[in-house]
């Protein structure tokens, strides 16, 4: 189930992503936000109560959706999630895990 | 004219900044203009990411169309003369310089004048179940339809006050979402008692009311005079509980809820550069002072747009563009006095209109103050309940807001009480039977907005 609903702009190119090592895809132009949230029901949760949170508001005010990311077998990287771009391939963690790194498909 | 060595430099590339900067050019200077988002065009005017697929500005902005083109080309005929720098946080302010993050490098930049233009973001209340999936603020459910082509829901209530919360309403309706409910604290009596004021702009006042008579031709529910109960869900919210008019509750399903009561203003750069504020009981805020023409209490630093006290964005335009030319008239530049007084009289009017708008979609501060419960999760980022910030004042009896944010850490999260900063304040207020103003204000701290670990410092100038 996802929390976002895509209304407009559905015909923008897809881009492949991994949500707590799992391949699922979002659009190009998706905030990490969109991507997360078009997908699952929350982003993230709390530090203190273990509560869900799926960010407030969009505008990089709130900082209720900073989120672990990674890229290739990069460093893991907190991104605040409504202001960041999503790039092909990045690995997110909803979890208080790190997002795994993904390991490079076996060439056909 | 005598030119200070350092060049003006503008933050924020809302309308009001964008005007500013733009003024500046004209006259000869050649600004910097810093701009935390990635594109021109501030809240009202934002803009999606380039790329394949966007909507027209029709679709994106609707009758502000025309305008946010206009304010997103304005940059292009002076980009040899403004030095634009989009992705640009400024986060502190010290000494005559900001501090700046941008691409994950920090810099200083020195300035000689400066213009705030940082416009302003949601300001709410919290209520029982807000923290959860699928409660968004009013604007950010704005943004993520207008940035994102997404909605918070498929059936959705809007909760709150203030002339947003129609729009959103009537632009979600026009989406394809089923809007639920619009559900308003303030009361229809008050809109009727402000009429006058909010004849000074006729216009804007026709299309408030447009919005209204669609919504209501649509078929959408719009209730006045309510009262906020909780929301209500398994991990994410699936229904909105409320008070009626006549004190009846009221129980409506959905899948989104946008919750948002205007707006406030981003003072903590003005703040930290030292500017003078007063305590402006309209806003039930602290306001950086400034004369008619946008100067604040420090020579060469001036204030423009929603971020100096929320006016819109006609009016952020118009205070843009005058505060650019107060700075370029104390720099000793001739300025067209029949500009100006054109500029000031279309500022009376925004002035007016604003005065009516915010007595006609009130705060509802007092009745939020005296019925929250204990368990209500006043601060998003460390989870302080209503509870705890009690226990505090009758422990240790803080007067003082930042009294109150060392002992309870309300308001010392990563939003620096962007979030709680107006229901700790009410609350605080309430405990110890006094008026808001009497509790001083929250301080900005360094930085102003997290920082990611790991960023490169680099003294570029
Ligand atoms: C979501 C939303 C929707 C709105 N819709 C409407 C509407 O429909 N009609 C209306 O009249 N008003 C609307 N408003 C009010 C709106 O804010 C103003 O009308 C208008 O955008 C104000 O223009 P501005 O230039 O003062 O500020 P803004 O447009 O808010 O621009 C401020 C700019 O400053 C930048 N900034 C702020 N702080 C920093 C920093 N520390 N470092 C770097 N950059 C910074 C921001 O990124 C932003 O781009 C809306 C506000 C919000 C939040
Ligand atoms: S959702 Fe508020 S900062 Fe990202």
């Amino acid at each position: 189930m996802s929390l976002l609903i895509r209304y407009a702009e559905q015909s923008r190119p897809s881009v492949r992503f991994f949500l707590d090592g799992q391949a699922v895809s979002a659009l190009a132009g998706d905030t990490l936000l969109t991507a997360v949230l078009t997908v699952r029901e929350r982003l993230r949760t709390t530090e203190f109560t273990g509560s869900p949170r799926a960010g407030f508001c969009m505008m990089g005010a709130c900082q209720d959706c900073w989120v672990q990311v990674r890229r290739g077998d990069g460093p893991v990287q907190r991104l605040r999630a409504c202001s960041t771009l999503l790039e092909a391939d990045m690995s997110l963690s909803t979890t208080s895990a790190p997002p795994p790194v993904i390991a490079e498909e076996p060439k056909p | 004219m005598s030119q200070s060595p350092l060049p003006p430099v503008v933050i924020g590339a809302g309308p009001a900044g964008i005007r500013a900067a733009v003024t500046l050019a004209r006259h000869g200077l050649s600004p910097i203009l810093l701009d935390e988002s990635p594109r021109p065009g501030g809240q009202i005017y934002r803009q999606p990411p380039a790329g394949p697929g966007q909507r027209s500005a029709s679709e994106l902005y609707g009758f502000e169309a025309a305008k946010a083109t206009a304010i997103h080309q304005a940059l292009a005929p002076y980009a040899d003369r403004i030095d634009y720098r989009p992705d640009t946080l400024v986060w502190n302010v010290e000494r005559g310089a900001l501090d700046l993050l941008s691409n994950g490098r920090t810099a200083t930049l020195a300035y000689h004048s400066l213009i705030f233009a940082t416009g302003a973001t949601d300001r709410v209340l919290p209520m029982p179940g807000w923290t959860m999936p699928g409660v968004f603020t009013l604007g950010g459910a704005q943004i993520a339809l207008k940035a994102q082509g997404c909605g918070i829901g498929s059936t959705v209530v809007f909760l709150g006050t203030g002339p947003l919360l129609y729009l959103i309403a009537y632009q979600y309706a026009k989406a394809g979402a089923t809007v639920a409910a619009v559900l308003d604290t303030s009361a229809f009596g008050l809109r009727i008692k402000h009429l006058p004021g909010l004849l000074a702009l006729p216009k804007v006042l026709a299309k408030g009311l447009y919005y209204t008579a669609w919504l209501k031709a649509y078929g959408v529910p719009v209730y006045t005079g309510i009262t906020p109960v909780r929301a209500e869900g398994n991990e994410r919210v699936a229904s909105v509980i409320w008070q009626d008019s006549a004190g009846r509750q009221q129980h409506t399903a959905c899948d989104g809820l946008g919750i948002g009561y205007g707006l406030r203003p981003e003072t903590q750069l003005a703040d930290m550069a030292g500017c003078a504020f007063s305590f402006n009981p309209l806003d039930r805020a602290w306001l950086p002072d400034r004369d008619s023409a946008g100067r604040s209490s420090l020579a060469g630093v001036y204030l423009a747009g929603d971020g100096a006290g929320i006016t819109g964005a006609d009016a952020a335009e118009v205070g843009g563009e005058r505060a650019a030319l107060a700075l370029l008239q104390d720099q000793g530049a001739t300025i067209d006095p029949s500009r100006v007084a054109v500029l000031e009289k279309r500022m009376a009017a925004f002035v007016r209109f604003r005065t009516a708008l915010l007595q006609a979609f009130p705060l509802p501060a007092a009745r939020w103050a005296e019925t929250v419960s204990d368990d209500l999760v006043l601060c998003r980022c460390e989870e302080i309940t209503a509870g705890d910030l009690r226990a505090t004042v009758r422990k240790d009896q803080p007067r003082d807001l930042n009294r109150l944010k060392a002992l309870s850490r309300i308001g010392m999260g990563r939003c620096q009480g962007r979030m709680c900063g107006a229901a700790a304040a009410e609350l605080l207020a309430h405990q110890h039977g006094c008026a808001v103003n009497d509790i001083a204000r929250i301080r900005p701290q360094t930085p102003i907005k997290p920082i990611p670990i790991g960023v490169t410092p680099e003294n570029t100038p």
